[in-house]
């Protein structure tokens, strides 16, 4: 969960925090899925000590088109999720103001009342929707760019540019700081969130599990898919980071470190967000008892304070039998407490959303929200670096890069390049495309990545190899748990859920909440189904990356063929002498 | 005689209680929340507070329209324990006609600020029920404080990127004359050496490149 508070990751954390029982499927997916790709991929990177593409081409040539597929994932990936970092980066700037920006909603034109959309939503949305991302009713309506948006993505490419500059000893630095800061920021809010009314509202509604979540096949499927994000495996980042290790760091430990510290930061950090989410609810529980109260005592013309949030239902009953017409009348709120609990805004929503609005409530908000989203920025931007240089490290390994250029200004221009085309996220119509990249670059490509990475070193590169060189590397072969997991567990998961996944998107056509004023349940969302050429863009971002792996391994296939089949055809050769022929080759591939 | 007195003394109550009563044409109803707004420090609703709130009502009134009109054309009836009542305002020419609602309520509206002080309340907590509140703008500063913030952060990143730049420019340089010299010297060395031996140093045997390339 080093990632896993990050916007995209944060749904894990709702759903998790939603009913304890998503931890299930989680651990699940942690242990037979997760841990054995972390490790898989930390060893290949340490003993071949290459970026991914040089690692999948060691192991075979048909492979390596998994380490392109990984570089273009990446690639997608960096794109949209820089566009969150910079959602981040406009409300950290606009917490420095007091009274916070979100907290009131904006005069209408002719200044008699209020925005009637602010007021028929909440101060809250109305800053996300209207003034953050000035968001269009449809994502075929593309609106124009929002130059406050673009500023803000432009200093998210900039601080990722100066993380990089120096390539990884640069980065390395930034990883002490972006690493550490949120656990003390999370601890901050631990014991802020604790002390708060209704924290343990939140806190009880963590602990009941709700077992009824776990007959949700999206469930199962989330906690597989988002698993990748959490741990940043089959983004090729990790491999390039690993062969940066000592050829005999143990990597065993390594890899049961990261992720098992991955785990409990995730549930670290939901027991402040839960609190400060049951804080929430019981802030508009009595908010939406006090204005029943206020209704009812206007109506009735009860004296001040006689009716209180700790007598209003014996009041209620009360009128409901002397005054029923009157009570069926008047506009009373429903003041369901679970109701209020169980709300939650999806993905980005939670953070920029229900968090900001609960952040309102608390005592001395511009530090609370300062501290909040600086906290988001680190963690963000230490998934950006495993996306980066999962993109870097394939790209001079391909030798595209001529080799005058000098690395930081490669890294520029992938920055620039990544900046423009995320531009795209900066338009009315920005969330939706976030939202289409965040659901199908992040689940299927990495899932098919996944599965020839395990079955590539498991049965292609073989067991025994592979052991070998953990011995060689740790000390001791690996125990049977790893083994089980590689050979048989691990892909047979991968396939499930991959399987699990296209029947259940097969079945419904794709839609999306649209945010339309207009629409009559306003400020409901309004469903809408993906138009046809968005639907195409869909495909083609699912395809288009996991394309390079049968690709490569049909072209490494004819070449092999042409060249087995050249050889028998002029048999033995009496002028050319095969001893110097594979000498030039040997010395070919050192030279590189 | 008696009776045409009592009857004269008792016509401007009978006339008021006429004029003033609920969901009268011209007449406001009003809403005090005291203990909301004060919660410890509220006062009790009594006979001196009414007077308060007719005579700031009265001032409005008078502001308004410029005419002088006294505590006793403001009528007020229907008083609950809410603190909730109805109020009507009478003419000062002629205490039987009423003032039209639209004046009242302008001129409620341009004084509010001032009777809400008067009765130490606000605008939510003494609410005169049909009548909008005017919302006071939020407060809008020249430069939005967020691009003030955005210029420092923008600032320190751009000049972080440029130094770490030029730094490893100059690095890069510094080394690559670093070893031109080392090369220089030692060819120089080698030359000196051998014309102390009244020869000519033949160069096409000299190991310029240590390892052949490949």
């Amino acid at each position: 969960m080093i990632y896993c508070i990050t916007p995209p990751c944060l749904e894990v954390s709702v759903s998790l925090v939603l009913s304890g029982a998503f931890l299930i499927p989680y651990l699940i997916a942690l242990v037979f899925e997760g841990l054995p790709l972390l490790y898989l991929e930390l060893a290949i990177g340490q003993r071949l000590r290459m970026g991914s593409i040089g690692v999948w081409n060691n192991i075979s040539p048909m492979l390596g088109g998994v380490g392109i597929a990984s570089m273009v994932v990446s690639f997608l990936v960096s794109m949209f999720y820089n566009t969150i970092i910079a959602w981040v980066l406009w409300y950290f700037f606009n917490s420095f103001q007091n009274p916070l920006p979100w907290s009131q909603c904006p005069l209408n034109a002719n200044q008699t009342g209020y925005s009637s959309e602010c007021e028929k939503s909440t101060s809250v949305n109305y800053f996300w929707y209207r003034e953050t991302l000035n968001i269009t009713e449809d994502i075929e309506i593309s609106g124009s760019l929002q130059w406050w948006m673009v500023i803000c993505l432009a200093t998210a490419w900039c601080v990722i540019y100066i993380c990089f500059i120096k390539g990884i000893d640069s980065m390395g630095k930034a990883v002490y700081v972006t690493a550490t800061f949120p656990y003390l920021v999370l601890t901050i809010f631990l014991i802020r969130a604790l002390t708060l009314p209704g924290a343990t509202d939140g806190l009880v509604y963590l602990f009941t599990p709700d077992w009824e979540i776990l007959k949700k096949p999206q469930v199962w499927l989330d906690a597989a898919t988002q698993i990748f994000f959490s741990l940043s495996v089959a983004f090729g980042g990790l491999i390039a980071f690993s062969s940066y290790n000592a050829e005999r760091n143990d990597c065993e430990r390594d890899a049961l470190v990261v992720g098992i510290t991955n785990s409990a930061t995730s549930l670290y950090g939901s027991i402040p967000i839960f609190s400060i989410l049951g804080f929430k609810a019981r802030t508009n529980f009595n908010t939406c008892l006090e204005q029943n109260i206020l209704t009812l005592t206007n109506h009735f013309d009860i004296a001040e304070r006689n009716m209180t949030l700790e007598n209003y239902d014996q009041w209620f009953d009360y009128l409901n039998v002397t005054h029923p017409g009157d009570i069926a009348s008047l506009p009373l709120r429903v003041c369901d407490l679970q109701n209020f609990l169980d709300q939650s805004a999806s993905g980005t929503g939670l953070a920029f959303i229900v968090f900001t609005e609960a952040v309102l409530e608390m005592p001395g908000s511009q530090v609370w929200a300062v501290l909040f989203f600086v906290m988001l920025f680190s963690l963000g931007l230490s998934s950006m670096f495993g996306n980066i240089e999962g993109v870097l490290t394939p790209l001079q390994e391909l030798k595209l890069v001529p080799k005058w250029l000098p690395h930081e200004v490669l890294t520029a221009i992938v920055c620039l390049v990544s900046f423009l085309i995320g531009l795209i996220f900066t338009l009315g119509s920005g969330n939706y495309w976030v939202e289409v990249f965040n659901a199908y670059v992040g689940s299927v490509p990495l899932l098919i990545i996944a599965f020839c990475e395990i079955v590539g070193v498991a049965y292609i590169y073989g067991m025994k190899t592979f052991s070998e060189d953990i011995y060689f590397m740790t000390g001791r072969r690996p125990n049977i748990y790893w083994k089980a997991c590689w050979m048989v567990i691990s892909p047979v998961m991968l396939l499930v859920v991959f399987v699990a996944y296209v029947a259940l998107q097969a079945g419904a056509y794709p839609t999306y909440p649209a945010w339309n004023p207009n629409y009559e349940d306003f400020p409901q969302t309004e469903t809408k189904e993906y138009p046809k050429w968005v639907f195409g863009i869909i495909v083609a971002l699912i395809v288009v990356p996991i394309l390079s792996i049968p690709v490569v391994a049909i072209y490494n296939l004819i070449r092999c063929g042409i060249k087995k089949s050249s050889a028998n055809v002029s048999g033995p050769n009496p002028y050319s002498n095969e001893a110097f022929e594979i000498e030039t080759q040997e010395r070919n591939k050192q030279s590189i | 005689m008696l009776g045409r007195i009592v009857f004269f003394l008792c016509l401007p109550s009978v006339l008021a209680a006429q004029l003033c009563k609920p969901n009268a044409a011209e007449g406001f109803k009003v809403r005090l929340s005291i203990k909301t707004a004060l919660g410890d420090k509220a006062y009790e609703w009594n006979r001196n507070q009414r007077f308060l709130f007719q005579a700031a009502i009265a001032f409005a009134m008078s502001h308004h329209l410029d005419l002088e009109f006294n505590v006793s054309n403001i009528l007020v009836c229907d008083e609950t324990p809410r603190v909730s009542f109805w109020f009507v305002v009478t003419s000062p020419d002629d205490p039987s006609r009423l003032v039209g609602k639209e004046s009242v309520e302008l001129a409620v509206r341009a004084s509010r600020g001032r009777i809400n002080n008067i009765l130490l309340l606000n605008d939510a907590t003494l609410e005169f029920v049909g009548v909008l509140p005017t919302l006071a703008a939020p407060v809008k500063p020249a430069t939005p404080s967020w691009l003030i913030v955005f210029g420092v952060v923008i600032g320190i990143v751009g000049a972080g990127i440029v130094f770490l730049l030029v730094s490893t420019v100059v690095q890069k340089k510094r080394k690559e004359n670093e070893v031109a010299e080392e090369e220089d010297d030692d060819e120089e060395a080698q030359m000196k050496r051998t014309a102390g031996n009244e020869g000519i140093y033949n160069t096409s045997f000299s190991e310029s490149d240590r390892n052949t390339q490949m």
